[in-house]
């Protein structure tokens, strides 16, 4: 072993090179990103709008949309909505969409082996 | 003692019986490192997810969130949101693929493909800063907590109540290990929902439900008129306060998938599956959560009398909900007011009680598990061995934690935990997110990143107006910096780091990835990625 290298056992094992080289592996990595990649950039952004709102547009934060409440409070309550939709919506996502492939994948690696 | 205090005393006595009796319990079906470390990976995704809600719920959150919402109105919320919505990135990017590819440690999903030893260190290192930031938070809270609520001033009770909850969390993770600190925790989060819910419900039935006119009531009552519903109250005062408060809305929002204690929850679970659902629920409770801060906040603007809103202000917002409870339960000097101001005294301190566990079982893991195996002992230390170490760490934790506590009372509760966030964000999440979604990220680069991220976002604060320069309160006389004020060193004008150090910590992770070449942390990316994705040789469940 050269000090350049890793001072724990290799656990390299060759069966990850050949489930990575699979359709149903590049499938399931395309569709993992495609989904979490734009998802996080479009709640971030978001979230910067209504912070940046909250600091930068106080006029536009404090109109009254009925009795008390105002925009402010709509546009908070309204990020509450949508991290709820969007953590369901991904856990439907997940479920129909990559679960399957990713079960695929990890039956064939432990075919054979001990669980 | 008044009737009130004995109530309380019993009580608080009450929640320590039910969480040493678990801890027992738990402790007699517990054994070996996958048990002590990750509670046998054996939690349902439902059993986890209140875990985690109760590791997060903070007494930073219960009583700094409503109390800030109490004394600043709108800009209180704004605090909330950013702990909420930070969730969707534990979910998105982080509690799956860490379940999958890591064992018990954040540290283990770096070195799966870089050197060990270094990146340990490193990763070790900032667990452990940004566990005791959280835990000074959570003992100073529950010095000033039980001081308050049993209506002694004295800094010897205080020091007395720290020490009691240090000595009580080194109980709760030497004994009991990760299975004990999952049940504090799940108890926790049953009672604090339960306290709250009730709580909100009696406010909310005030004012008939009306949402409108409790708003309007705290309004009017806060004696802020209109702009205690507005954004601003706090924040908005400056240009530089404004971006004091990005910058802490950076760090709320990319902190919560870099906290160890958050993050090492999701290893017990039996599979990557069960951890996404654990942070569903935890995601639906804690926005529950957040939604009753808000009442308990307002309504405690609405409904105390000048006197308690006094009182609350001088606590600094802290006991907005427990005069709250008492004041919904009757009032002062009522049997009702006596018992729900007890209830809740004693939730806060079981809320206490569960994250510090938390906090202090995650660097000790950390500590045995990285630092003292990896490290030092060539990963040859046997597992009896690592727990006996993890088992030193807590209680070496502990004493730290106890001792750091006890002059750290000067400091700000809210700030320790913003600081926490930051430090998290800056050093720990540039890591785990370049590493799972970057094959060329290495271990210069996942050194620079950690180190450069910690460093930058603790050195900021330390030349920040929370350390000096910021002079004296012109109304109380108050020096608002810790150290005296003949002492400037103050250069930087936020008391927040993270809108400068966060995008540090990115950078230079980036700039030590791309000046070196690390062949085998590339050819294990593979490895990392498929297993990360597919679960495929990701650790089981323990059998028993």
């Amino acid at each position: 072993m050269t000090s350049d290298a890793h001072d724990q056992a290799a656990r390299h094992d060759p069966v990850y090179d050949e489930l990575s080289a699979r359709p149903e592996f590049a499938e399931l990595r395309s569709r993992y990103r495609r989904f979490v990649i734009p998802a996080t950039v479009a709640f971030l952004a978001w979230y910067a709008l209504y912070v940046l709102m909250s600091m930068f547009a106080h006029d536009f934060m404090s109109t009254k949309v009925v009795g008390n409440i105002n925009v402010a409070l709509v546009f908070g309550l309204l990020q509450f909505a949508t991290t709820f939709i969007l953590a369901f919506v991904y856990s439907r996502y997940s479920n129909s969409r990559l679960d399957p492939l990713a079960s695929q994948l990890s039956d064939s690696y432990y075919d054979g082996r001990e669980r | 003692m008044e009737g009130h205090q004995i109530l309380t005393t019993v009580l608080f006595l009450g929640v320590v019986a039910l969480t040493v009796g678990i801890t027992i319990w738990a402790s007699r079906n517990s054994s070996g490192a996958a048990d002590h470390y990750a509670g046998g990976r054996g939690f349902s995704g439902f059993q986890n997810g209140l875990a985690i809600g109760g590791d997060y719920m903070s007494a930073a959150s219960f009583l700094g969130i409503s109390g800030a919402i109490a004394l600043s109105g709108y800009d209180g919320f704004l605090y909330s949101i950013g702990f909420l919505v930070a969730w969707l990135v534990a979910l998105l990017l982080v509690a799956e693929v860490l379940r999958n590819s890591g064992r018990y440690t954040m540290a283990d999903q770096l070195a799966y493909r870089m050197k060990q030893k270094p990146v340990r260190m490193a990763a070790a290192t900032s667990t452990v800063v940004v566990s005791i930031f959280y835990l000074l938070a959570q003992m100073v809270g529950a010095g000033a907590l039980v001081a308050l609520l049993l209506g002694v001033s004295s800094d010897g009770l205080k020091n007395l109540t720290i020490f009691f909850v240090g000595a009580l969390m080194i109980f709760y993770v030497t004994v009991g290990g990760m299975k004990g600190t999952t049940w504090v925790q799940i108890v926790k989060a049953v009672l604090l929902m339960a306290g709250s819910a009730l709580i909100v419900v009696l406010v909310l039935a005030k004012f008939g439900f009306n949402l409108s006119e409790l708003l309007g009531t705290a309004a009017q009552n806060s004696g802020k008129g209109g702009a205690f519903l507005e954004p601003g109250l706090k924040y908005g005062v400056s240009t530089t306060s404004k971006i004091d408060f990005i910058s802490l809305g950076i760090a709320l929002v990319l902190g919560t998938a870099g906290l160890p204690h958050i993050l090492i929850r999701f290893y017990t679970t039996p599979t990557s599956r069960d951890a996404r659902k654990s942070v569903l629920w935890a995601i639906g409770l804690i926005g529950v959560f957040y939604l009753f801060t808000l009442i308990l906040g307002f309504g405690a603007a609405a409904l105390l009398d000048k006197d308690s809103y006094a009182e609350v202000a001088a606590s600094g917002g802290n006991l907005a909900s427990p005069l709250l409870a008492e004041a919904v339960g009757g009032g002062s000097g009522s049997t009702g007011g006596a018992v729900l101001l007890a209830v809740i005294a004693a939730v806060a301190f079981a809320t206490i009680l569960a994250v510090v566990a938390g906090l202090t079982l995650t660097s000790s893991v950390s500590v045995a598990h990285d630092l003292y195996n990896s490290v030092f002992k060539n990963g040859q230390a046997s597992e009896a061995e690592e727990i006996r170490v993890s088992r030193i760490a807590a209680g070496v934790i502990g004493l730290i934690a106890i001792v750091l506590a006890i002059p750290a009372q000067k400091l700000n509760i809210a700030f320790l935990v913003a600081l926490a966030f930051a430090v998290a964000a800056s050093a720990n999440l540039p890591a785990i997110i370049y590493n799972m979604f970057w094959r060329r990220f290495n271990t210069r680069g996942a050194l620079w990143s950690i180190y450069g991220g910690l460093i930058s976002s603790v050195g900021l604060v330390i030349f920040s107006p929370i350390v000096s320069g910021k002079g004296v309160d012109p109304v109380s006389g108050k020096n608002l910096s810790l150290l005296p004020t003949s002492i400037d060193i103050s250069w930087f004008p936020l008391e927040n780091p993270g809108i400068v150090s966060i995008p540090l910590g990115f950078l230079l992770g980036y700039l030590g990835t791309i000046s070196s070449k690390e062949q085998s942390a590339e050819d294990r990316y593979t490895e990392l990625e498929v297993r990360a994705l597919t679960g495929a040789g990701a650790e089981q469940a323990s059998k028993h």
